[in-house]
């Protein structure tokens, strides 16, 4: 990075609305930036906060309804909002360029990768075909794809979503541009695969000299790919600041509050708490007056900040470029509030209410190809289950860790009773559920057993109002007969999951996304269950929303002393709000135990990689880097030997392809599935180091 | 139906709610042009075929005055034939009125029944799928691959021309497009997670279907059956057309028109304005549909 060089990018105080029939709408207000060369910004934000906004007007994409009201952007001492359309496509694709969240979609499924990539520098660049090819086959090496020759004759739909969006950041560097907007990559990812794209973002500015605008919604990502950061809430950035400042000496109480919100590893879930931020986003046009933040502000006073607009300050004693936009922020000491939100008693844990055992899966699947006629192969078989053996206790949070394919949504059909077992047996208050389909089970076996599920827009139907919902599984279930009192039942509900009453008659449609995650939950305790599996109910969730939703689901935990079953493949979420561990891969469980059993050494090869792949959003939290090679393999045709075995980075032989690994005992429910011996697991460094709260920056700061 | 205080009251009658969301959904169409079109054109045949007995100024099967043209006095009973008459002397504007209400009993009957049969089966066979799918959707095939109006034709040759069986013939022709239709909806709602919600509490099959997924695909079959309605209006003047429509001599627009063709070029009247009934009332259940369509991609 030279900082002497002239800047890549400036926006000056860049206004953009969008007009629709209701109206102007200010996406985003007052936005200043500079970007230099080689620097890699990031815009961190929730959903709304006007982030892909900023991205869309760099790229001067704003469609048909949204303009830019006043201010500049500057782009190589040019001003993007006065060029013609012609001169901006020159601009775009050459010297700014673009990659989207989902990579699927942002690449032709019609047509190859070279064809794809080749078209990059033949469009702006005149130069031969051959060229073109030279140029595009060292990329795709330079963003580390294996084989790059069979790459470029290959399909998208042949690649995997890690290489896919490695094609696509290729194809963005193609033309060597000097500015590269990154909208969520790694969202639509797995945490193995993200980990290798954030390496590789992460070396593009060294190896390239690109400058990168970085936006993600994930502090530990922008904290591992990016120089400097943007806190955006509300169209307006509230604190800006180069990473060490902003994470070390955070100033804003809403970026504050954001780290409050996150599973760090210094939280806890019974002495130091996540602490939600209160209130909801102001929608655009109702915008509160002065300070957007200060109706959901723990430093809000009054005749100070409800009564005019005010610009971003230079925040005294901290780095040259550390600003924020509070009129307070001297006189608050954030340092009182430190560990998060009150403590809460943890729950004793009670008899064991899940027993699985041996619980095996296997989907047939037919063939119907000539090849597998004439080979006498029609029926092939996908172990989608593979021995399952662990158990549950009453109030007990078991969490189910592994990333997409690894069988983990299957074993909850299987719970669930919508798949019955191959074979072995699972135990539910110690009746036999696993072959007894939903149909077969007695309504008291169904409610002790509920599912809140993943996608907040899809578990509700959009056709029937909330409170018939929910009071069709009360009537369903029989705990209650009389209208009435289905109808207070309903009513308590609602105040358990903390919503107003009047939603009762509400659609779906007119909720948001964490109320109708809320109303997912009341649906699951509506019958009293004694156990119930939770599948990755935050995932779709900003942190503010997520992190109440959390604390939610564990009040009522706690309350009724239930059994969660959480399956999730975000470790450091994981790590919070579980008590026990089971870590999953192409159906095997690889590893389980208690959770510091898990995230202290002895580890399986693939939990270290799995730790190493969770972004921490705490810059003083150092962390052992492993980046896994290769993708998952099919569950069609799984390894012989160790599931593991094709990208594991601690291999020791022929004996891994081969041989199924042997379960070692660590210590009581702690069991390892490794050849490696257990010896030489525990000479393993911890993944993760959390310094001590006493060699902490700010606690030196203090004093 | 807002209630703001921490003493909600349980709900009494939910008619009245859902009567006033039909007009608020209504109320959404007059922001479509072509909607309001469609909506003028067929409820001006709805109220048509309602006061029948009052706008027809004769009865429409007796014989009065043949040949007469359009605007002609009526010699004997006293008033003037509007729109002229047929070959037998039977006001056209009457028979027009009345057979208004031939199209309006039979084309909804029918186009209802088409429904109730092809969402019946779509929905069977895009949820359940396996050899249920299979065995429903080649009848499907098999009934789609024969020519429509044959189709007809060899229905009503066997089982005889009458309402009912214009009905049975119509549903038996078009419910195998509807179950395609439903079913692609089905394949696509039965992934939902409030699918497997209800799956997981153990609801039965047809209670998943019919209460869990079909409300979800109104959207798209309301639109289709805007549509369709205006293809059964079409059949039922195509198979009176062929004379095998309703037996004689009640009015069917469809039957005007054969009987008087072979006058067309002499007296165009006689066929022209039952031409023009039938393509308004068609037209106006498409420009319905067009609407409806505008409206649902708005939001």
């Amino acid at each position: 990075m030279n900082k002497d060089q002239a800047p890549v990018l400036v926006c000056k105080d860049l206004c953009i609305s969008y007009y629709t029939r209701a109206g102007e709408i200010p996406a985003v207000v007052d936005f200043s930036l500079t970007v230099k060369p080689g620097e890699t910004i990031g815009i961190v934000g929730e959903s709304g906060c006007g982030k892909s906004t900023v991205a869309m007007a760099i790229m001067q994409y704003m469609g048909a309804n949204g303009g830019i009201k006043s201010g500049s952007i500057t782009f190589k001492g040019r001003d993007l909002t006065q060029l013609s359309e012609s001169e901006l496509r020159s601009i775009r694709g050459a010297e700014i360029a673009m990659i989207y969240q989902e990579p699927f979609a942002s690449l032709n499924p019609s047509l190859k990768i070279k064809t794809q990539l080749m078209e990059v520098p033949l469009a702006h660049e005149n130069i031969s075909k051959d060229e073109a090819r030279q140029r595009a086959m060292q990329m795709l090496s330079d963003v580390n794809l294996p084989d790059p020759e069979r790459m470029m004759e290959s399909y998208p739909h042949q690649l995997s979503g890690g290489q896919q969006q490695r094609v696509v950041i290729a194809m963005g560097l193609l033309s060597n541009p000097s500015l590269l907007l990154l909208d969520e990559p790694t969202t639509a990812l797995d945490v193995t695969v993200e980990a290798g794209i954030v390496k590789l973002v992460a070396d593009i500015s060294k190896k390239f000299g690109t400058s990168q605008i970085y936006i993600s919604h994930n502090l530990g990502l922008i904290l591992e790919t990016c120089d400097r950061v943007f806190v955006m809430y509300s169209g307006e950035v509230v604190e800006e600041g180069t990473i060490d400042s902003l994470f070390t000496w955070p100033k804003h109480p809403y970026t504050h509050g954001l780290f409050a919100c996150i599973p760090l590893p210094t939280a806890d879930k019974n002495a130091a708490p996540l602490k939600p931020i209160r209130g909801q986003l102001p929608l655009p046009f109702e915008r509160p007056q002065g300070c957007y933040y200060h109706p959901r502000c723990d430093h809000f006073k009054t005749g100070l900040c409800d009564l005019e607009r005010f610009k971003m300050v230079h925040v005294e004693n901290s780095a040259a470029d550390h600003r924020v936009r509070c009129l307070r922020y001297k006189e608050i000491d954030h340092h009182r509030e430190v560990p998060g939100g009150e403590a809460k008693e943890a729950i004793e844990l009670g008899k064991r209410v899940l027993k699985v055992s041996g619980m095996k899966k296997y989907y047939e699947v037919r063939d119907s190809s000539l090849r597998a006629l004439f080979a006498g192969k029609r029926i092939r078989q996908v172990k989608a289950n593979e021995e399952l053996n662990f158990t549950a206790r009453e109030g007990e949070t078991v969490a189910i860790v592994g990333e997409s394919g690894c069988g983990k949504s299957t074993f909850a059909k299987v719970l669930m009773g919508l798949e019955t077992s191959t074979e072995g047996e699972v135990r539910h208050n110690g009746k036999e559920i696993s072959e007894v389909a939903v149909r077969d089970r007695s309504a008291k076996q169904i409610s002790s057993l509920q599912m809140v599920f993943q996608n907040p827009f899809d578990t509700l139907n959009p056709s029937h109002s909330i409170g018939g919902q929910i009071s069709r599984v009360i009537k369903k279930f029989g705990v209650e007969t009389d209208k009435k009192k289905i109808f207070d039942r309903v009513m308590s509900l609602l105040d358990t999951v903390k919503l107003p009453r009047d939603f009762y008659f509400r659609k779906p449609r007119q909720l948001s996304g964490g109320q109708k995650q809320r109303i997912g939950i009341a649906r699951a305790f509506a019958g009293n269950p004694s156990m119930v599996i939770a599948d990755e109910p935050v995932s779709a969730l900003d942190v503010s929303v997520a992190a109440a939703v959390t604390e939610l689901l564990m009040d009522i935990q706690r309350e009724h002393k239930t059994t969660l079953l959480f399956i999730s493949h975000d470790l450091s979420v994981v790590r919070y709000l579980s008590d026990r561990i089971v870590v999953m891969y192409l159906g095997h469980i690889l590893e389980r135990g208690t959770t510091e059993d898990i995230f202290a050494p002895p580890y399986h090869p693939y939990t270290e990689a799995l730790l190493s792949a969770v972004p921490i959003a705490d810059p003083e939290v150092t962390k052992r880097e492993i980046v896994l090679e290769g993708n998952l393999p099919s569950a069609m045709k799984p390894p012989k030997g160790c599931p593991f075995c094709t990208r594991c980075h601690r291999r020791i032989g022929d004996i891994c392809d081969n041989d199924l690994p042997p379960e070692q005992f660590v210590v009581d429910r702690h069991i390892i599935k490794c050849h490696i011996p257990l010896e030489e697991l525990c000479l393993v460094l911890p993944v993760i180091t959390v310094p001590d709260v006493s060699e902490r920056l700010h606690v030196e700061l203090r004093e | 139906m807002l209630i703001t205080t921490s003493t909600t009251e349980m709900p009494t009658a939910g008619y009245g709610a859902a009567l006033l969301r039909g007009l608020k959904s209504f109320a959404l169409l007059r922001e479509s042009w072509v909607g309001m079109v469609g909506t003028a054109l067929v409820l001006f045949w709805v109220l048509v075929a309602v006061f029948a007995p009052w706008l027809a100024p004769f009865d429409p099967n007796s014989s009065i005055q043949p040949f007469a043209k359009p605007g002609v006095e009526a010699v004997k009973v006293g008033g003037t034939f509007w729109l002229g008459t047929d070959h037998i002397g039977r006001d056209i504007l009457s028979r027009i009125v009345w057979g208004s209400r031939t199209v309006l009993i039979y084309a909804p009957l029918a186009t209802l029944c088409a429904y109730t049969v092809g969402i019946l089966m779509g929905l069977a066979a895009g949820y359940r799928g396996g050899w249920v799918d299979d065995i429903l959707s080649r009848i499907a095939d098999i009934i789609l691959s024969f020519p429509v109006l044959v189709l007809y034709i060899i229905i009503i040759a066997t089982i005889g021309a009458s309402g009912i069986n214009i009905i049975i013939a119509i549903t038996f022709a078009s419910s195998p497009g509807i179950m395609r239709i439903v079913r692609g909806l089905t394949l696509d709602l039965r992934n939902r997670d409030y699918v497997a919600a209800a799956q997981t509490r153990g609801e039965s099959d047809w209670r998943v279907m019919l209460v869990e997924i079909l409300p979800n695909a109104r959207g798209p079959l309301i639109v289709d059956a805007c549509l369709r309605l205006g293809y059964v209006i079409i059949t039922i003047g195509v198979l009176g057309f062929l004379g095998l429509g309703l037996p004689p001599p009640d009015p069917d627009w469809g039957g005007m028109v054969n009987e008087t063709r072979q006058m067309a070029m002499a007296f165009p009247h006689m066929t022209l304005f039952p031409c023009i009934a039938i393509s308004t009332l068609i037209l106006g259940f498409n420009l319905l549909a067009d609407g409806l369509r505008e409206i649902s991609l708005r939001d």
